[in-house]
């Protein structure tokens, strides 16, 4: 029922498929499942209706570019209006002529103030600032203890003192600048819009610290009401932008679109995990993608980086890339992979997989992985170095060994040739073909895709898909060609750009 | 950028090994079998005598109770507290008994959609309105059976005690389980108030070792609560501090652990395998898990069905706390849980104070929503 808005997408691609033009039933079928598809994603029921009147308007303005599909348009036209609704102008974070630059949190109960708190205050840290973080939750038990705590983890002093949040905060913003620190942050305690009491008391905050910044703090996982409390909280203390937590949930966070939406304030910064660390500048597109369900190979790649242990992947990489391979390499790489979580939350942020492929990899449970590693361990180290010579009379001592049938040995042993054979192409630069995987259905969204986004997820797309490029393709220009791009500084970069003239 | 090769390379040599193995074995055993995600427990209870709705009236040893102060004062407060909610049906209800069916129709699934009750499970009650709705026609016919079908949902998982087993060779325990932020915590925190009002012996277990000061937020309700509490170190194995806990329940004479846990998402293949052992080793004897509460944000969107999902997958979870249903938002996703993983609201929390976790009334939840 999460289906994917790309899927419902191409569902309606598929009818269009073919066609000159969209007529408008058709269009009206494509905007319904985009519809449909928002409310799964979160996003509030106004919005996503004036979401759609957009993608309307866009879908019929528009020129009809030759080398789409009807379906691709409407793919292409969702995607830009996303981005436009998510993106708009970005906060540049500046700083107070006279310091301390006061930041103040607000957010509902248990939304994450707290955690972001410390988090920003690690993020000015790494650019060089000198933050205070100012306690000023005395509402919920051991919250300022907890601030403690954090702070402590990213060096971070902590104020705070018993009593009145207001005179807490004001204090706070003293003690900053007694100490001249240049950035003060504040957390507050959480409260629901309906407390009037409590909503005077922030207002109060606001007031007597004056803050630079204010940001709400809003949970990916909010649903409809998302908008009503950003609508509360603006009203009340006229936010500067929003911090959206936990998006490493699964969650599709269509309430950031809605606020965003609603509110008119950029989304400033994202959290995606529960290390100090993860807390990142939001990335409109990144969350399109998320939101059109199209994959997220930049949070795939931070989380192989993260989770990963570089030496052993660095190890076998060049290998892997010029085709010497082994299966005891790919048995070290497999439990690389397996640190990742599972195939299905893998698959599920990679583009150009399609949802019958995503299904069959979350039906693959670890006794089945346990079953290849079986196959593998069961080959003598001879086998393992080279694959080539298991005949006849060996492949049926390895089934043996390992309790499966010789087909099954078979398979293994001729999927990683074609995973060789690939990898061997990507390395040097051609693109890949791979006939063994067992659906055609995969990456059929490859086309549009390509005007989604960038090179790395478009290479990947193809390659499960089957329908490579060309061979001819001069090796410099393939994009995603991992040599000597090294991960680390493309992290933060945003998308690896497409080349052009392709 | 390397490493996503590398993963690449792996998962399509999986993939394209056992999609290929997969379809050409019949299934054989149980490890075969093709559905490897469950939406029911996975397991059987194991509290077998408490079974979990079809436990025979005659049984001696469950004692199966009201959680909280005595309903009526609980109902009163439902209904009043949701009150509010009352106005997202305005338009509904301002069509009037005359008012035409089809304007009625879209009143009812705008208000159902934004209560966040989901698309399907909207489109499902709306189809069986529809249905129901052949000779009647009008806004207020639209409005009761609506009211019906909601209540239908709920019927369908009548049970919303909170089990315990009286055996007092077992230490009950109560194991509280949930994402980051929905108020794991301070659910066990009322609750413990309200257990020892009813005359429960409760000891606290501070499973969350990971978020920092979680167990001294949990011992500042300890001391409200006047009961005991097991902390372990910071960092250390939730599992052990249970276990702890259960050890000193059993020493003490307590008869009840209500365990904390830190929260985690469901998506952290880890973190859900810690909380299987939390599970496994809560139930070692003498102690016996007869809860496992999953609690849930009234403000979570449609994540919350997966959620609900994924820790039934997981930890087997027997019942729903509905956090901070006092705040604008309704939790009509409840009603996606209930409906599609059958898995029942038990208590709902509806404030700040130590008594505003009061136990789920179906009637004044639909009442709220549709009634008059």
């Amino acid at each position: 029922m999460f289906d994917a808005l790309s899927d419902r997408l191409e569902r309606v691609a598929g009818r269009l498929r073919n066609r000159g033009r969209i007529s408008t039933a058709d269009l009206d079928a494509a905007l319904g499942e985009i519809r449909t598809a928002l409310l799964d994603a979160d996003v509030e029921l106004g919005v996503a209706r004036h979401f759609v009147e957009a993608v309307r308007e866009r879908c019929s303005s528009e020129v009809l570019s030759r080398s789409l599909t009807p379906g691709q348009q409407v793919v292409k036209a969702v995607h830009e209006q996303l981005v436009e609704a998510l993106g708009g102008e970005a906060l540049r974070i500046t700083y107070a002529p006279r310091p301390p630059t006061v930041v103040l949190l607000a957010g509902l109960q248990g939304s994450g103030k707290t955690t972001a708190a410390a988090k920003l205050a690690q993020w000015w840290r790494a650019q060089g600032r000198n933050p205070l973080l100012v306690g000023a939750d005395l509402q919920r038990p051991a919250a300022v203890e907890q601030l403690r705590i954090l702070g402590s983890q990213a060096q971070v002093s902590v104020f705070s003192q018993p009593g009145d949040p207001v005179s807490t905060a004001v204090a706070g913003v003293e003690e900053a600048r007694r100490l001249g620190r240049d950035v003060c942050i504040i957390d507050t305690a959480g409260r629901i819009t309906v407390d009037g009491a409590l909503m005077d008391e922030m207002r109060r905050i606001s007031e007597r610290t004056n803050p630079h910044y204010t940001f709400l703090v809003i949970d990916a996982m909010t649903g409809q009401d998302a908008v009503s409390t950003a609508r509360a909280f603006h009203d009340t203390l006229a936010l500067d932008g929003v911090i959206l937590s936990k998006l490493d949930s699964d969650a599709r966070g269509g309430a950031a679109l809605s606020v965003k939406e609603v509110v008119g304030r950029p989304i400033v910064f994202a959290s995606t995990g529960e290390r100090l660390g993860d807390l990142d500048l939001f990335h409109p597109d990144r969350m399109a993608d998320r939101i059109l369900g199209m994959g997220d190979v930049l949070t795939l790649i931070e989380q192989a980086e993260r989770t990963m242990d570089q030496d052993v992947v660095a190890r076998s990489a060049d290998r892997l890339m010029s085709g010497r391979f082994t299966l005891d390499d790919f048995l070290e790489q497999l439990h690389q992979v397996q640190k990742m979580g599972s195939l299905g939350g893998i698959l599920r942020l990679m583009p150009g997989v399609s949802k019958e492929v995503r299904q069959a990899a979350e039906q693959i449970d670890d006794s089945q992985v346990a079953r290849i590693e079986a196959i593998v361990r069961s080959m003598t180290p001879k086998e393992r170095a080279d694959p080539t010579i298991v005949d006849g009379s060996r492949r049926v001592r390895i089934a043996r060994g390992s309790g499966a049938s010789t087909q099954d040995v078979n398979q293994l042993l001729k999927q990683f040739r074609e995973m060789q054979k690939m990898m061997r192409s990507v390395g040097s630069g051609a693109m890949p073909n791979m006939p063994g995987m067992p659906t055609g259905r995969l990456g059929r969204l490859a086309a549009a895709r390509q005007i989604a986004s960038g090179g790395a997820e478009e290479s990947l797309a193809e390659m499960l898909s089957g329908r490579g490029r060309p061979p001819a393709t001069p090796p410099a220009r393939v994009p995603a060609a991992p040599k000597g791009r090294g991960g680390k500084n493309k992290k933060k970069g945003g998308r690896v750009t497409p080349p052009k003239g392709r | 950028m390397i490493a996503l090769w590398v993963v690449l390379g792996v998962v399509v040599v999986l993939l394209g090994t056992i999609a290929v193995t997969r379809s050409r074995r019949p299934p054989r055993g149980t490890r075969q079998g093709p559905p490897i995600r469950p939406t029911a427990p996975p397991r059987p209870e194991p509290v077998e005598v408490l079974g979990p709705r079809a436990a025979p009236p005659v049984a001696k040893q469950p004692v199966v109770e009201q959680p909280v102060s005595e309903q009526p004062v609980a109902e009163a407060t439902l209904r009043e507290r949701l009150g509010r909610a009352r106005n997202l049906f305005a338009p509904l209800r301002a069509l009037g008994a005359r008012g035409d069916g089809a304007a009625a129709f879209d009143a009812a699934e705008e208000a159902l959609l934004r209560a966040d009750v989901g698309v399907e499970t909207t489109e499902a009650l709306l189809s069986a309105v529809r249905g129901a709705q052949a000779q009647r026609e009008g806004a207020e016919a639209v409005r009761e059976a609506l009211e019906d079908e909601l209540l239908a949902v709920f019927d369908e998982n009548p049970d919303r005690t909170l089990r315990f087993d009286d055996d007092a060779a077992v230490v009950n325990v109560w194991l509280f389980v949930g994402v980051n932020g929905v108020g794991k915590t301070t659910s066990i925190g009322k609750i413990a108030l309200a257990r020892r009002h009813d005359g429960r012996s409760v000891l606290l277990a501070a499973g969350d070792t990971f978020r920092a000061a979680a167990a001294d937020q949990l011992q500042v309700w300890a001391e409200r609560a006047g009961t005991e509490i097991v902390r372990g170190a910071e960092g250390g194995d939730p599992s052990a501090v249970v276990f702890d806990a259960v050890q000193r329940a059993k020493a003490r004479g307590n008869d009840l652990v209500l365990a904390d846990t830190a929260g985690r998402l469901h998506t952290k293949v880890n973190l859900v395998e810690e909380l299987r052992k939390i599970r496994r080793v809560a139930d070692r004897e003498p102690g016996r898990v007869t809860e496992v509460l999953l609690v849930l944000d009234a403000t979570t969107g449609q994540n919350a069905l997966i959620q609900a999902r994924e820790f039934t997958e997981a930890v087997g979870v027997t019942g729903v706390v509905l956090t901070k249903l006092d705040s604008t938002a309704k939790g009509g996703v409840v009603i996606s849980i209930e409906r599609q993983l059958g898995l029942p609201v038990k208590l709902v929390g509806v404030g700040e104070g130590s008594e505003d976790m009061i136990p789920f009334d179906p009637e004044a939840f639909v009442d709220a929503l549709v009634g008059e």
